[in-house]
């Protein structure tokens, strides 16, 4: 099995990929996790992740200047419905729109907008940033075997947009902060967290085992 | 509901910890890599380090240091030190860092906080503020900043250099008192609550922690959201897990599951 963690120069994927080869090394099929810019890598690549930092359009230009990448990554994860994994702006570009600095269009596969996040409560601080719980909306394969919930495990937030699905159907976690944010979406065979699966510890690590054996 | 953060700093210098870490399960308490693994499996909710290296040769040492951490932790780390171009923060960002705090550059050129911020996002820029009150007793509090490790007056007030980091791009704020920084007397909580009140980004409190009560004191009073500290962890006073107990039974929300 061959996981493929896109590199378009948005930042730090080392954590990343130093998490999912953790990941990968306790589990029995040893899946081979490769950090690529090359397109080829993702078509032929059993799972897809997309990690992200920084702004929406920045995210989304950066892809694009990656010549083929888009539709190596359309391809695998539209046509042949590969198991893809979206962290933070990486999740953020499953939405139709993101609305930040600018309008920018996003890949479409969760109907909704990012926006920004206005707590109801005005002294909470803007980025939403550090440890939250998160809630479940409904049952996920994903969160299998993790606590969650008020007293459950904590999961790391760096984030001021959130991307608010218009379908509530494809909303899987939700965190508090003055009013629910989107933690996690999926749809079919994709799924994306606003949090950083690579710096949420316990929860982080066994997130990305439940996505090496997700099989949608 | 989202947590204050307890974050313990390393000092590193050369690539290793200054005055070591009073861990007694270490192998080695002067590898800084070894004592982020203990912070990490003891709770810390993120972990900076400040690379205090003088000498320009040994300018790379933090990098390597950096690379080794984001290796055996999954938790969020900070470095600052000595970042004063964008090519610095790029490169401690791609050896793992999450987070980079900056500090004179940004004193000295403004321009580099947005700079910063245009390029790598605002959720990675720390602008670290070191300031003094430097109002007589009894006159309105005034707080100024300070550079080169405190030994520098800029003139420059603190509460409005707060401000126009953020609006440059900061995206969080590091606040040290250095007129308390090593004293363990505890945060200057007024210096920590003018600025938290007047920027819309997290602030950390910095500078004084002798107790376990300072660290509740800098989040109930100073308003910060989270609350950074170093002698006390690294020579073994108290672990992270009785720093966040305390505030816990305090009334703080506190991450306690790790």
């Amino acid at each position: 099995m061959l996981i493929a963690i896109i590199d378009y120069g948005s930042g730090n994927l080392r954590s990343a990929q130093k998490a999912f080869e953790r990941a990968a090394h306790a589990h029995a099929r040893k899946p081979q996790v490769r950090v690529t810019a090359d397109p080829d890598v993702v078509a032929r690549a059993d799972k897809v992740v997309l990690p992200g930092v920084g702004a929406f359009a920045d995210c989304r230009r950066g892809l694009a200047a990656v010549d083929g990448m888009s539709e190596a990554l359309l391809e695998a994860v539209e046509t042949k419905a590969r198991p893809f994994f979206g962290i933070c702006v990486g999740m953020q570009l499953m939405a139709a729109r993101g609305l930040e600095f600018e309008t920018t269009q996003g890949f479409g596969w969760i109907p909704g907008d990012v926006t920004a996040i206005m707590p109801d409560d005005p002294a909470l601080k803007i980025p939403h940033m550090g440890w939250n719980t998160i809630r479940l909306t409904r049952e996920h394969p994903l969160f299998a075997g993790i606590e969650t919930g008020d007293d459950g495990l904590h999961a790391y937030f760096v984030h001021s947009y959130h991307l608010k699905a218009a379908d509530p159907a494809h909303v899987v976690a939700t965190a508090d902060y003055g009013g629910p944010i989107t933690a996690v979406v999926s749809r079919d065979n994709m799924v994306g967290t606003q949090f950083h699966p690579e710096k949420s510890q316990r929860l982080g690590l066994a997130l990305i085992a439940n996505f090496l054996d997700w099989a949608p | 509901m989202l947590k204050a953060r307890v974050i313990p700093c390393l000092d590193v210098k050369d690539g290793r910890v200054v005055k070591g870490v009073n861990f007694v399960d270490l192998v080695d308490a002067g590898d800084p890599v070894e004592a982020a693994k203990a912070y990490d499996a003891a709770g810390a909710d993120e972990l900076c380090f400040l690379d205090i290296t003088a000498s320009h040769e040994n300018r790379d040492t933090i990098f390597d240091v950096v690379r080794r951490t984001a290796e055996a932790c999954f938790m969020p780390l900070t470095v600052g030190g000595g970042v004063r171009k964008v090519e610095d923060i790029r490169k401690l960002l791609v050896a793992g860092a999450d987070k980079v705090s900056i500090n004179t550059a940004a004193v000295k050129n403004p321009g580099f906080i947005r700079e910063a911020a245009e390029k790598f996002g605002a959720q990675c820029i720390v602008v670290s503020i070191d300031a003094k009150q430097v109002n007589a007793p009894g006159e309105p509090e005034r707080f100024e900043i300070f550079t080169h490790g405190g030994r520098e007056a800029t003139g420059i007030d603190a509460v409005a250099f707060a401000r126009s980091a953020v609006e440059l791009g900061a995206g969080e704020l590091l606040v040290t008192s250095m007129d308390r920084d090593g004293t363990r007397l505890g945060f200057n909580l007024a210096l920590t609550r003018a600025i938290a009140d007047a920027v819309p980004v997290p602030v950390i409190a910095s500078g004084g922690v002798g107790t376990l009560d300072h660290l509740v004191e800098g989040v109930r009073e100073g308003h910060a959201t989270a609350v950074l500290a170093a002698s006390i962890f690294h020579f073994g006073t108290h672990t992270i897990r009785e720093a966040k107990t305390h505030m816990a039974r305090a009334g703080i929300p506190m991450r306690l599951d790790a």
